[in-house]
């Protein structure tokens, strides 16, 4: 199985895919932010300022499953000793780390017209913010230790430990009385939301997953580029 | 119609400050990200180049280099 996490072999695929993708989420994003802005009907009682939900609930889901990505790989790089996890890691830190960022943003802004505040120390607010440090505590351990054999033992375990902050976010609107509405769309009970308004939702969802996408595998084309840099100081 | 979208029943000012947020944010990183695959690209061409004869037919041996040189501008292989 780790066959298919040869670097070159990526290295192969990337550039071919690239601009593909580029395409592709091009593509998606305008169908989607014309659902979104035009097509979908306002909400029966939030009105218009429910459309932020179709940039805010995909950044949230996004930020959240590369983290856990990030946390599972992280523990592979404990269990199999494989450094390519470590740079895949690595390379799909920067958009998770948007994504949370524009989730809190975007959420903040949805705040002022519905609850008619920009922030409140609630506990899927707060567990968010707690994602975005454990996204720069990751970041920046890549950053702050030059010797790369410690910077992959000390993001792995900043990955680890984050993981706990997952189910917190996912579960904090059900074990606590949060300002914060419970999740609509559930993929193991009824889904609250309208068609007419879950489509565009999903179509931005697409979008955004793309954009992941293209980032992780420019960024990790530029980590290969890297290794291979050195690898030509030392021939 | 289109005040209806600008202005969105007195929500405008927040729903398009969401969306502009976001497609900065999505513009702003792919430049960052896209800046540093250009100049890694452009180290390694530079390094490339200025290979002695000896260290260069190594390289040529080696896939990694095989697979990587394709996809710069440098045409020796």
């Amino acid at each position: 199985m780790l066959n298919y996490f040869n670097q070159n072999k990526i290295l192969l695929i990337i550039n071919r895919l690239r601009k593909y993708i580029f395409a592709m989420f091009l593509t998606v994003l305008l169908v989607g932010l014309f659902e979104a802005l035009v097509l979908s009907p306002e909400d029966y009682k939030q009105s218009d300022s429910a459309r932020i939900m179709y940039v805010h609930v995909p950044s949230a889901w996004i930020s959240l499953g590369i983290f856990s990505l990030i946390s599972i790989l992280s523990f592979g790089i404990f269990i199999f000793k494989n450094k390519n996890f470590a740079l895949i890691t690595k390379s799909l830190a920067p958009s998770g780390f948007l994504f949370n960022i524009i989730a809190l943003v975007t959420g903040s802004i949805w705040g002022k017209p519905t609850w008619g505040t920009w922030w409140a120390w609630d506990a899927r607010i707060t567990s968010m913010l707690l994602l975005a440090i454990f996204y720069l505590m990751f970041i920046l351990s890549w950053r702050i230790f030059d010797n790369n054999e410690k910077a992959i033992k000390v993001s792995s375990i900043v990955a680890i430990i984050g993981f706990i902050n997952v189910p917190i976010v996912k579960f904090s609107v059900d074990w606590w009385s949060t300002l914060h509405q419970p999740a609509s769309v559930n993929l193991l009970k009824d889904t609250t939301i309208h068609s007419s308004m879950l489509v565009p939702l999903f179509i931005m969802t697409a979008a955004f997953a793309l954009f992941s996408l293209l980032i992780f595998l420019m960024k990790y084309n530029t980590e290969l580029i890297k290794i291979k840099n050195k690898g030509l100081d030392r021939l | 119609m289109i005040n209806e979208i600008l202005f969105m029943n007195g929500y405008g000012v927040y729903v398009w400050s969401s969306f502009i947020f976001t497609l900065s944010g999505f513009f702003i990183l792919y430049s960052v990200i896209k800046l540093q695959l250009i100049k890694e690209q452009k180290k390694f061409n530079a390094k490339y180049e200025n290979l002695s004869s000896e260290k260069f037919e190594l390289a040529k041996k080696q896939k990694t280099y095989r697979e990587l040189l394709p996809n710069t501008s440098i045409s020796k292989i």
